[in-house]
């Protein structure tokens, strides 16, 4: 029993609560950021799947790196772009642990791209949730590999121009061509719908752990308004209007028995 | 198994990390060290253990990370190139306490260097190696006996202090054969819980946190603060060394391999006459002062060799502090000294040719 259970009123009924996994304090993240929402995310697939005593979680460097005072699970917080290492060693010592990585684009596409390619050719028993808000938001709003073309960042101050910067990394698209990949899925934090389709992909993306199928990634579109330089309503319209067309949403792979018969009727259909 | 059986110095090394209640080894494959990471993807599983052989040495010195964290006996091994990756993680090791094992069979460097022994990564195992204040403890062992025996000491001392420990030796020692006395094996079952390592809450105590982040000042230096009260610890109780011929005018200081040839140089220099000992750090870090203590009282002079051109010979300095000539000589590259070469240089130093 919580103390939110004792005080509530007779009669009345909790539709909305802090899931247990969450931790009950005040986060650091700028007004409109949407880690948040992830991080909300996470804790109630977390609770609903009832595996918080058993979830480790590894946070990254980038904005989240706080997030091992957040979740309301054992964590250990680790060096830029080798939360899949980590983790791995994690799992590999407590099999029936819940492991999951919470990355940045930095993180996870830049400076950590062989640890989250190799963890995935390993096909580890992980949970991947990847944070893709096209900029380095920690810092200070530098261009990430994620950065769309012309996108202006402190270090494209003309915009990406793809012949010296190169051009945005899906990486949901090169991870799922990974045999030990067990399922991958992009969603988009920048509308209720799409925040309830986010939930079901982290969702699986936690069972592809539990079941054994391999790793689990879901890409989140995240907005960073403030290092974009809009509100932060711009900043959710931005992802539609112009990530999503870039980083097409889905589900790129399920290995899960779901997936595999869900697959078979599309084909069947 | 109490018994003798002749080992190759990785393969022994190996086997005593196992013995050790090592289960988990993550590497990546680098000369003259792999006969470690071979040994143990085979005998990990026999033992319910697990080796992965990781895409970089950065990622596995990160999985060392993750699984001494989450409360595991667990190790890394390569070779000088190798190891400057790994240094990262070290560093992180030693800012969130985490205990595990790093084994450098030291080659030749700067750069890609060579494959031939050599002891060139002395000032990287003893002063940190990575970023930040911090150190690590490192054995240099000379024999494969002493590699197994430091092998156990290192677990022990890692989970001890929860600090990451580092074991020097060369492709020398990696690849010599030699009669070993393995140890009993350990279960890792029986060694003692460790409450703050990552295990999952199962709902019944608060989260615990592996972490080396402390965004106030202050609070970064109260942590190491903590580190250094640690070290100072580790200084006044784990110093380890050897000192043949202890009443002797002259001394060598040397460790591992080199002191092997060493102690050849010395036997002809004592057969010529000359009274001259060996003073051989075992503990590299922490430098074992308390040894050169027992001496210096009538030391004439040090001779400091190295398969280096000069570093722990700083060490010799700091301790003997200008109280008797301390001399250097070394070969480096891979270039293995031989021991009328160092003859030569002990009849100079006895000869009164030692420099301060
Ligand atoms: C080895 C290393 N290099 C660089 C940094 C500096 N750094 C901290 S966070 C970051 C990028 C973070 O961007 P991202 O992963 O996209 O996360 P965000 O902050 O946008 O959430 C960088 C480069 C670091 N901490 N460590």
């Amino acid at each position: 029993m919580t103390s939110r259970d004792t005080e509530r009123p007779l009669g009345a009924e909790v539709v909305y609560e802090r899931p247990r996994a969450l931790a009950d304090v005040v986060t650091h993240y700028c007004p409109g950021c949407t880690h948040g929402i992830a991080h909300r995310l996470v804790a109630e697939v977390l609770d609903e799947l009832d595996v918080a005593g058993r979830a480790i979680g590894v946070a990254s460097v980038g904005c989240s790196v706080l997030a091992y005072k957040y979740f309301n699970v054992d964590m250990q917080q680790a060096a830029h772009g080798r939360a899949p290492a980590v983790a791995t060693g994690i799992k590999r010592v407590h099999p029936e642990a819940v492991v999951f990585t919470y990355q940045g684009d930095g993180d996870l596409a830049a400076i950590g791209t062989a640890e989250i390619i190799h963890a995935a050719m390993r096909g580890e028993n992980l949970t991947v949730i990847f944070i893709n808000n096209a900029i380095f938001g920690m810092t200070g709003g530098q261009m990430a590999p994620t950065t769309l073309v012309a996108q202006k960042t402190t270090t494209t101050p003309r915009g990406r121009d793809p012949a010296r910067a190169g051009y945005p990394i899906r990486v949901c698209e090169m991870v799922s061509v990974l045999d030990g990949a067990g399922y991958v899925a992009r969603a988009a934090l920048s509308s209720p719908s799409n925040i309830a389709r986010a939930k079901k992909a982290v969702r699986k993306a936690f069972e592809s752990q539990l079941g054994g199928y391999g790793l689990g990634l879901v890409e989140l579109l995240s907005s960073c308004n403030v290092n974009w330089g809009m509100s932060p309503g711009d900043a959710l319209r931005w992802i539609e209007t112009d990530m999503i067309p870039v980083y097409p949403l889905g589900v790129f792979k399920d290995r899960s028995e779901a997936g595999a018969e869900a697959a078979r009727m599309e084909v069947a259909g | 198994m109490s018994g003798k059986v002749l080992m190759k110095g990785n393969e022994a090394l190996a086997e005593a990390a196992v013995r050790a209640g090592c289960r988990f080894f993550f590497g990546y494959p680098i000369t003259p060290q792999n006969e470690i990471p071979e040994y143990m993807s085979g005998r990990l599983p026999e033992v319910g253990g697990q080796f992965i052989q990781a895409e970089s040495e950065l990622a596995a010195i990160n999985m060392v990370y993750g699984a001494g964290g989450a409360g595991a006996r667990a190790m890394t091994s390569s070779s000088s190139p190798g190891v400057s990756l790994k240094q990262e993680g070290i560093s992180y090791m030693a800012a969130a306490e985490v205990p595990g094992v790093i084994v450098n069979m030291v080659r030749g460097g700067p750069g890609l260097g060579g494959i031939q022994p050599a002891q060139s990564d002395y000032f990287q195992a003893t002063r940190g190696g990575g970023h930040g204040d911090y150190r690590t403890i490192v054995f240099g062992p000379a024999t494969v006996q002493e590699m197994v025996d430091v092998v156990g000491k290192a677990f022990e001392l890692a989970d001890k202090y929860r600090t990451p420990v580092v074991i020097l030796g060369d492709g020398m020692l990696g690849q010599m054969m030699e009669p070993v006395v393995l140890p009993e094996p350990i279960d890792p079952a029986s060694l003692p819980p460790k409450a703050w390592a990552t295990t999952g809450t199962g709902g019944r105590r608060p989260p615990v946190v592996i972490n080396s982040l402390y965004l106030d000042a202050a609070e970064c230096e109260a942590m190491n603060r903590r580190l250094q009260a640690k070290y100072r610890e580790i200084c006044a109780r784990e110093q380890m060394a050897e000192i043949a011929f202890p009443d002797s005018e002259y001394f060598v200081a040397a460790y591992g391999t080199t002191a092997r040839i060493c102690r050849m140089a010395i036997q002809e220099a004592r057969a010529r006459g000359h009274r001259v000992g060996l003073l051989r750090p075992v503990t590299l870090w922490p430098f074992p002062a308390e040894a050169f203590e027992t001496v210096i009282g009538r030391a004439k002079g040090f001779l400091t060799v190295e398969m280096s051109l000069g570093q722990m010979v700083e060490d010799v300095r700091l301790v003997v502090a200008g109280r008797a000539p301390v001399s250097f000589y070394g070969r480096t590259g891979g270039v293995v000294p031989s021991s009328d070469e160092i003859l030569i240089e002990i009849e100079k130093m006895v000869e009164g040719g030692g420099s301060m």
